[in-house]
């Protein structure tokens, strides 16, 4: 265990000296410009509007710092050969793998800690100057601590894409990684609707197809629950406790693969 | 007491081409032994397995035959990996570290903990040369500093046996030097080295013993001095103020006379021409001696005639 938080560490460390700050200060920057122009256009929606882009872009820069540093920091290491240097250690490649994936957990969270401090930030300031009559028409109050919930989840989802993209990059190249883990993403978004292809066509073959991807390509859905967060609606415990247990199960079969895949390469 | 690397019949092939993928044998059939405390030098041209090989005692690769263990155990045991250091050819660590964060990270790995790692990475950045160098980040390093950072981080657990794949590469004659001076130490610490290298005047200077890998076999292998001490390719002597006359009496008994600066001549002699002989003949014709030196094959002429009897004829 002690092994794998030294990996760890040392992927944090790498990673806050790399990219991951410059993500932050766009993100930043994007929030802080939406919100004065949305500001300036909308009467009474501004506030609900705000809270969906500051999700919204909080999942997309996520998605991209999971991706691309979820990538760069396995390919690379193997790449550049740095991982001959860390194998000839007293260290298995399992470990190698789960320090990888912890070290990235850990730049997603600090990560997307920064952010969501800079989104509150901005729904502080949001509330500090608007009157009284628009914060009475708003569904939920500017500072909803259920916000915390689709961040939460938002987490979850990006974990879930992180053993995606340490997986695909364990065997395949940076370039094609990076569209698997992407298109999966996607994919994943619209995976309900393969549960209900039989409706949509008749072919037998094409329904098998669906059914079998519908089971294989992550289901990201319910990991989405901006909507019901920002309308002020109920959400249920037991689904996202099912949620967070299936993004558990799907993040260790993913890590397995991965450590199995790793364990037989041959690094020439 | 078990030699520190072993290996029976190791053998390595890559699957090569897009479409058609056929088997490309790196290494072939490789039997080795390095006992305790030997300083090996594993010589051969680009390509001819060195360091497949090393990768394999490493265990980044997997053999498709054969056998390998190092220290008595079998490659990849983690705790022979714990006695053992390794420099990988051009390594690479991490662009945003400095040198003190990697070598304390790869200290750690061993266990280390504490003082302990403090006082062990001041020892390697001294030992390598590059104390001053501590708090700079990697990508800031030229490729020689990177190359002692290389060789820090192999010697950070003090091991028993430390591979180098081309440790000289990318250093100056300095930093060379030093690199030498430093596998000599290790070597009077008792450290077994096992060190890849085409460098031969390095090999011929620092290892007890060589093997020279051509086509991914092991074509040579022995004492240094077994292969070249005692095959003698010729005289070079010098003299000073030879006739004319003298010089045409001796054509045909030296292989070429090269005149030389100051009026000195270097007489080149076949290995049984007898030079004793010889001076005292010149001698009595007025020349004066200067020097007598016997021409040795070299590690380099024996290097190459293996090679050369590896590769395949071509028709």
């Amino acid at each position: 265990m002690r092994t794998i938080w030294l990996i760890a560490g040392a992927v944090f460390k790498e990673s806050v000296r790399d990219r991951v700050p410059y993500a932050m200060v766009v993100f930043a920057v994007l929030l802080i410009a939406a919100s004065y122009l949305i500001g300036q256009l909308t009467a009474g929606q501004d506030m609900k509007t705000i809270k969906d882009i500051g999700l919204a872009a909080l999942s997309i820069f996520g998605l991209f710092i999971a991706v691309f540093i979820g990538i760069g920091l396995v390919s690379k290491e193997v790449e550049k050969k740095s991982v001959f240097g860390l194998l000839s250690k007293p260290l298995s490649r399992t470990q190698f793998i789960l320090g990888k994936y912890t070290g990235l957990v850990m730049t997603l969270a600090v990560n997307l800690g920064v952010m969501t401090i800079a989104y509150y930030g901005i729904l502080f300031y949001m509330n500090l100057t608007a009157s009284a009559g628009a914060r009475s028409v708003w569904p939920s109050p500017a500072m909803d601590p259920r916000l915390l919930i689709a961040i939460g989840l938002i987490f979850a989802e990006l974990m879930l894409v992180t053993a995606l993209a340490l997986f695909f990059s364990t065997f395949s190249s940076p370039l094609l990684s990076t569209l698997l883990t992407i298109g999966l993403w996607v994919a994943g978004h619209f995976n309900a609707d393969l549960r209900n292809f039989e409706n949509v066509v008749s072919s037998p073959v094409a329904i098998a197809i669906a059914r079998g991807l519908y089971y294989v390509v992550p289901n990201l859905s319910p990991f989405d629950v901006k909507a019901e967060i920002v309308y002020g609606m109920p959400i249920s415990m037991r689904t996202l406790a099912f949620t967070l247990l299936y993004a558990a199960v799907y993040i260790t079969l993913l890590l397995s693969a991965a450590v199995a895949i790793f364990r037989r390469r041959d690094f020439k | 007491m078990s030699a520190a690397i072993e290996t029976e019949g190791l053998t390595k092939d890559f699957l090569v081409g897009f479409w058609r993928r056929r088997p490309h044998r790196a290494v072939d059939a490789l039997t080795l032994s390095v006992e305790p405390g030997e300083v090996f030098g594993f010589l051969g041209p680009n390509g001819a397995g060195k360091s497949t090989t090393l990768k394999l005692l490493m265990q980044l690769i997997y053999p498709t035959s054969g056998t390998a263990t190092i220290l008595g155990k079998p490659v990849g045991d983690v705790g022979v990996k714990k006695r053992i250091g390794f420099l990988a050819e051009n390594p690479y660590y991490y662009d945003y570290l400095t040198a003190e964060e990697v070598l304390s990270y790869f200290a750690r790995l061993f266990g280390y903990s504490g003082a302990d790692v403090t006082s062990r990475v001041s020892r390697v950045l001294e030992d390598v040369g590059i104390p001053h160098y501590r708090k700079t980040k990697l990508r800031a390093l030229s490729k020689g500093n990177l190359q002692r950072v290389g060789l820090a981080q192999a010697l950070i657990n003090d091991p028993e046996l430390i591979f180098l794949d081309e440790p000289m590469s990318g250093l100056d004659p300095i930093g060379r030097s030093q690199v030498r001076d430093l596998i000599l130490n290790l070597r009077q610490r008792g450290c077994t080295v096992f060190f890849s290298s085409h460098i031969l005047s390095d090999a011929e200077s620092l290892c007890s013993r060589v093997g020279i890998m051509a086509q991914g076999r092991l074509v040579a292998s022995g004492r240094v001095s077994d292969m070249i001490a005692f095959e003698l390719k010729g005289w070079e002597l010098v003299v000073a103020g030879l006739s004319d006359e003298i010089s045409q009496r001796l054509q045909s008994r030296v292989r070429a006379i090269t005149p030389l600066k100051h009026g000195r001549f270097m007489l080149d002699l076949a290995p049984d021409a007898q030079p004793e002989q010889l001076i005292a003949e010149l001698r009595g014709a007025g020349a004066d001696l200067v020097s007598l030196n016997p021409v040795r094959e070299t590690l380099e002429d024996y290097f190459v005639k293996q090679v050369a009897a590896a590769e395949p004829r071509k028709s």
